[in-house]
């Protein structure tokens, strides 16, 4: 503006004239191109796109010219407001954008700080093996079987063909419940589950039955006296042993990997004959793959099958128990029995919702 | 079991390969059919001179506080030769060498602390140099005064078994001094250790393990049983089997003229020893010795404290015995003894009696071998707590032909060893009777196992276990095998019997893999589901599942304050229980929650939420009998269903307990500590999970604190309870303060049938809220239930936000604020028609409980 008084007073400058339109655009170029933020952006505006800017101004000028001249003049006031315009909306985007990124950077935290507010609870391993065993039986279209844990000696033992004096009986660390000659056990096994399903049930009978049980085993690193078995249970036409290794080894591979399968050994239970010990090949295995102890098995007892109303000529069958804390020792490499029972949340916790 | 493979191998006939086959391949081969092996045990290594020695001279040296003796020992060459090379190598740690008199031939110094020889007893000893199993050196050293040139050895420190009673003392001329002790004792052997499944008796001797391995091996079998037995004159002693049942034969052999301190021979004593049996004298090792070679157990009589007939019947009422192991037992009248004129003088198969108990010098014994009923055997074992080598072998089943040959084997070794005369007398009472045979089509094995043998093999496979078979025709054309098995497979009684030894034998590992095909399953019933997603819902919000064991002690009912005649106090009491104390079955799951909460707070953790879901015992106010049900049928259907009604019910439970903060303190703030509107909150959980909707009401049941106490209901019925636990209980139990707890019976909650969708309104809702002051008693559940009811359908949801009590409102007053959101499911609902719907609901608060709006 000091330039102004160094010069002779000017004589008014034509407002349309193409210089001073082009002068208007500079200006409001350079301002709003100073402007650091959009509060000064926003302070600048009305000098050049204001009414009293000195475009609105030229454009008031046009109705004045001779009509042939009007055109023009148009056209040249519009392009400079147009290049106005321009500048302010390019500036004012890249002043958001710039608000904007600062915000994001001032609103940032330190997201490795921990949020239990409410804390994590998680299911028992012993439960959730319980539910994928119960799964992979599922899945072959098994169903799942159930019965209580105080049992009648009658289903825990006589109708598995426990003769009352055999030495047999004595196998199993019974809890007998008073008094004497009550007729009442905590069951030893899953398997009065078996003789409970076939004395309601017509064959075709396919069960697995996940459970709690009981033996009068001092807890330790390796027993618990409350433990959890499943069992497992076909009764069809045509039955055979292959067949019961042939689930075995499906049983093994959905739970040990598609390397795994079992391995049976002569042995020896009431309620099946022939019966037999099994193996199972873990690869996984603690210095190296190898065989592990897993359970019993064998072919139903047909003197199971009378006791329960089968007709032994017609139908045949397998059934099979494993521990299942046995089962979690080994797979998962639990050193002791009695992290599995104690219910101490730092053990369980690791687990989540699934073992 | 213990037998060593030498023994074993004695039976076999290996031929060539004798020496070939290993321990391990034998025991290989036990597991392979089914003979479950517990140890394989070579003897102990022993390197180093060992020799027999002939004690000289004892001095018993008493200046000590125990017995010890300094013996001067023979050992023919070696001890010169060692005396010799000791002093010329000059052992680095035998500093007292100055002190060792000059060697001098043949015999050496060494001082001893057991007293069970005379001079002349022929010894093992070690001599310098020498180690022992378990690394143990012998060296010359000084003790007791005197330098011990050696060690005299008991059997365990040779490694033959667990005798350490006293030193071995060899019987007179078995070895000369100076041999080399190795041969004698015979140390190359094994011991493998056997554990038969009980089903299988005849295993539990060297004759049956023998055969089995004979099967397992395919190779010759040398029976021990099959020597003949020779025809006797009249009777050895006259006997009366009253209880043919108990007893079903009953063999006598009597010998004479014993010498009674004739000793046992050493090959004898050493098997014995390797078994674990202690050698007493040479009449009691020798029927120790048959039990284990042929599986039969023996009784010796002492014959002239024998008075009268021998007479086999049940004992009767207060009569008493005392057994060899000097115990007093009261009989039973389900046992079967064997009594003489005097009384009872044994107890059938269990144990013989300390007054006819043949002594170290009886020279008239009478041998007894009886076939007795395996559970009468069974019974009287455990009745007695006397499970004897003997009663384990009856009880299991022991070969009926067998009571003759063992008797005649005993008696014979008796004359062999102990110079006695076997009287031409044999008594044998009851007699045998061939076992039945079994027919099955002879593919059964094949249909059972799903393989094809090889022809033959059924026939092979049973003629090898000691079966009598015959092949034939069925009745419809099909070849049949007609099978009498063996006098000593007492556990081959049906088909499925003989199809396990084919099995077994052939190997379980020709059995291919075949997955059979189910049919198409139901999945999951919905209770099991339902089980799943109650736990899943729970461990989401933040509880941790444990599983407790059920064994609850009486004294947590009265920590729990519970009055006398609460039906919690009526758990079923466990006759054997782990811990005396905690003997009865959980009617709650609260108290091993409890327990395990206490476990975590003593281990450091102050916030702990917990949860079980398991099932609890109910037994009956007046539980009915269980009923004993036949088993060779399928048993009727009222028998069936009073067997099931007579084991108490056993409800699925879902519990939890919680204290500490349920929120957590932290860097956003303090936490907020579980309270009990935290356990009917776990309630609600539970409920949404099951697709129902529980219902609360005040109540007062201990554990509970009486004002903190929420009855659950789901509809009508309770089905648990959530809340604080009483002050009294936590304080009783050590718990910290305002621990909460609930417990629903989850079987209790129904399961819902179907979830019909509701109908969703897409117009907008209309928002009013009020607040309506009451007394301060009335439930604000049964307010919100009374707003409901007057609102009517427009009424979408009642929301409580807001309680106050205070000056504003008087005292005994309660204010409860509550936002209405009402929506029609076919318009946009105006204000008014809201305006009105809210007054209706008012309207009812105020008829129902007095209810004003809070101005």
């Amino acid at each position: 503006m000091s330039e102004a008084f160094d010069k002779p007073e000017p004589k008014p400058a034509d407002p349309l004239a193409p210089e001073t339109l082009s002068a208007a655009v500079e200006t409001a170029e350079k301002e709003f191109a100073a402007a650091a933020d959009l509060d000064a952006l926003a302070a600048v505006k009305p000098a050049h796109l204001g009414d009293q800017s000195p475009l609105l101004l030229a454009r008031r000028e046009i109705g004045g010219l001779p009509k042939d001249r009007k055109a023009e003049a148009g056209k040249r006031v519009n392009e400079a407001r147009q290049a106005v315009q321009a500048a302010y909306d390019s500036r004012r985007a890249t002043l958001q954008a710039e608000r904007d990124e600062r915000v994001l950077r001032e609103e940032s935290v330190d997201v490795t700080l921990p949020w239990d507010r409410l804390p994590r609870g998680a299911r028992h391993p012993v439960a959730t093996i319980a539910e994928r065993v119960a799964d992979v039986f599922v899945g072959m279209g098994y169903e799942v079987a159930e019965g209580p844990e105080l049992e009648a000696e009658w289903f825990n033992f006589d109708a598995l063909n426990f003769g009352k004096d055999h030495p047999a009986r004595q196998m199993q660390d019974t809890f007998y419940v008073a008094p004497e000659g009550s007729g009442l056990v905590l069951r030893t096994h899953t398997s009065p589950v078996q003789a409970r399903t076939l004395l309601h049930r017509e064959p075709p009978v396919y069960v697995v039955c996940p459970g709690r049980t009981y033996r009068t085993d001092e807890l330790d690193s390796t027993h618990t006296p409350v433990f959890h078995q499943v069992e497992g249970l076909a009764v069809d036409k045509g039955i055979t042993m292959a067949h019961l290794k042939g689930t075995l080894d499906a049983f093994a591979r959905a739970m040990f990997g598609e390397r795994s399968e079992t391995r049976l050994r002569p042995h020896f239970f009431p309620f099946t004959e022939p019966s037999a010990e099994v193996d199972v090949w873990f690869p996984e295995k603690k210095g190296g793959a190898g065989w592990v102890e897993w359970g019993g098995c064998g072919m139903v007892n047909p003197n199971v099958l009378r006791a329960c109303g089968v007709d032994p000529d017609v139908y045949s069958g397998f059934a099979f128990g494993m521990g299942l804390e046995r089962t979690l020792q080994f797979r998962n490499g639990i050193p002791d029995m009695r992290d599995m029972v104690e219910g101490d949340i730092r053990f369980t916790l690791p687990f989540g919702t699934e073992a | 079991m213990r037998v060593p493979v030498s023994w074993l191998k004695e039976r076999l006939e290996l031929g060539d390969k004798v020496d070939e086959v290993t321990a391990q391949e034998l025991a290989d081969a036990f597991i392979r059919i089914g003979i479950e092996v517990d140890g394989v045990h070579p003897l102990g290594e022993i390197t180093g001179p060992l020799v027999i020695g002939r004690v000289a001279e004892i001095e018993e040296l008493t200046d000590f506080k125990k017995p010890i003796r300094y013996c001067q020992v023979e050992l023919g060459d070696a001890g010169t030769a060692l005396g010799d090379a000791v002093e010329e190598t000059g052992e680095p740690d035998s500093t007292e060498d100055e002190d060792v008199d000059p060697p001098r031939a043949r015999t050496n110094g060494i001082v001893c602390g057991a007293t069970n020889f005379a001079e002349g007893a022929l010894v093992v000893v070690a001599l310098p140099g020498a180690v022992l199993p378990g690394g143990f050196e012998i060296s010359a050293r000084k003790t007791y005064g005197h330098v011990s040139e050696g060690m005299i050895c008991s059997a365990r420190e040779l490694g033959l078994g667990d005798d350490h009673t006293g030193i071995l003392v060899l019987p007179p001329g078995t070895a000369d001094p100076g041999d080399d002790a190795r041969d004698v004792l015979d140390l190359d052997d094994t011991v493998i250790e056997v554990a038969p499944t009980p089903d299988r008796g005849y295993a539990l001797s060297v004759r049956g393990l023998a055969r089995e391995l004979a099967c397992a091996l395919d190779v010759p079998f040398g029976d021990p049983a099959n020597t003949d037995v020779p025809e006797a004159e009249g009777d050895a002693w006259p006997v009366r089997i009253e209880d043919t049942e108990g007893c079903r034969r009953f063999v006598l052999r009597r010998v004479t003229g014993l010498d009674a301190g004739a000793p046992t021979p050493w090959w004898m004593r050493r098997r014995l020893l390797l078994a674990g049996i202690r050698s007493i004298s040479l009449a009691v090792d020798v029927t120790n010795y048959v039990m284990l070679e042929l599986g039969q157990p023996l009784h010796a009589f002492d014959t002239g404290s024998v008075k009268g007939d021998l007479v086999v019947r049940r004992a009767r009422p207060g009569e008493k015995l005392t057994t060899l192991d000097d115990v007093e037992r009261e009989l039973d009248p389900d046992d079967v003894v064997i009594a003489d004129d005097t009384g009872v003088v044994s107890l059938a198969g269990t144990m013989g009696g300390a007054g006819t108990e043949i002594s170290g010098d009886s020279t008239d014994v009478l041998l007894e071998a009886a076939h007795w009923d395996p559970p009468s055997i069974s019974r009287t074992a455990r009745r007695h707590r006397l499970f004897s080598e003997a009663a384990k072998r009856f009880e299991r089943y022991a070969d009926p032909q067998l009571c003759a040959v063992a008797v005649e084997s005993a008696a014979r070794l008796l004359r062999q060893y102990g110079d006695g005369s076997i009287r031409p007398g044999r008594t044998d009472e009851g007699g045998t009777e061939p076992m039945p045979a079994i027919t099955m089509p002879i593919s059964l094995p094949d249909q059972v196992a799903g393989v094809r043998y090889e022809r033959g093999v059924t026939v092979r496979r049973l003629t090898q276990i000691g079966c009598k078979v015959a092949v034939g025709t069925g009745d419809d054309g099909t070849a049949v095998v007609s099978a009498v098995p063996p006098s000593w497979r007492g556990d081959l009684g049906q088909q499925a019997d003989l199809v396990e030894e084919v099995l077994r034998l052939e190997g379980y590992g020709s059995i291919p893999s075949v997955l059979p095909a189910a049919p198409a399953g139901r999945g999951l019933t919905e209770s099991q589901r339902r089980r799943r997603t109650v736990s899943r819902a729970l461990a989401e919000a933040g509880y941790v599942e444990v599983i407790p064991f059920p064994f609850v002690s009486k004294s947590t009912w009265d920590a729990f304050a519970l009055p006398e005649d609460d039906p919690r106090r009526r758990g079923l009491t466990l006759l054997n229980p782990l811990e005396s104390d905690k003997d009865e079955l959980a009617t709650t799951l609260l108290p091993g929650l409890l327990e395990t909460l206490q476990r975590n707070l003593s281990r450091g953790f102050r916030d702990v939420a917990l949860f079980h879901i398991g099932q609890v015992v109910l037994p009956s106010a007046e539980p009915a009998d269980v009923p004993d049900l036949a088993v060779d049928a399928r048993p009727a259907d009222d028998e069936l269903a009073a067997l099931e009604q007579s084991v108490p019910v056993q409800p699925l439970h879902v519990s939890v307990v919680l204290t500490g903060q349920r929120l957590r303190t932290g860097w956003w703030g303090p936490g907020e500590a579980a309270t009990w509107a935290d356990a009917v909150e776990s309630a609600r959980t539970v409920a949404a999970a099951s697709g129902v909707g529980l219902r609360t009401e005040a109540a007062d049941l201990l554990p509970w604190h009486p004002g903190r106490c929420a009855r659950l209901l789901a509809g009508d019925r309770p089905v648990g309870h959530a809340g604080e636990l009483h002050p009294k209980v936590v304080e009783a139990m050590g718990l910290p303060k305002r621990t909460v707890a609930m417990e629903l019976d989850l079987d209790a909650i129904p399961l819902p049938d179907s979830r019909p969708a509701p109908a969703v309104s897409p117009y907008p809702p209309v928002l009013l809220d009020v607040a309506l002051v009451v007394d301060a008693e009335v439930p604000s559940a049964d307010l919100a239930d009374a707003l409901r009811q007057g609102a009517g359908e427009l009424l979408e949801d009642v929301a409580l936000f807001d309680t106050y009590t205070g000056e504003q409102i008087g005292e005994g007053k309660r204010s409860l604020a509550y936002k209405l959101r009402f929506r029609a499911a076919d318009r946009t609902l105006t204000v008014e028609e809201a305006t009105h719907a809210r007054d209706s609901a008012v309207a009812s608060a105020k008829e129902r409980f007095g209810a004003f709006l809070r101005g």
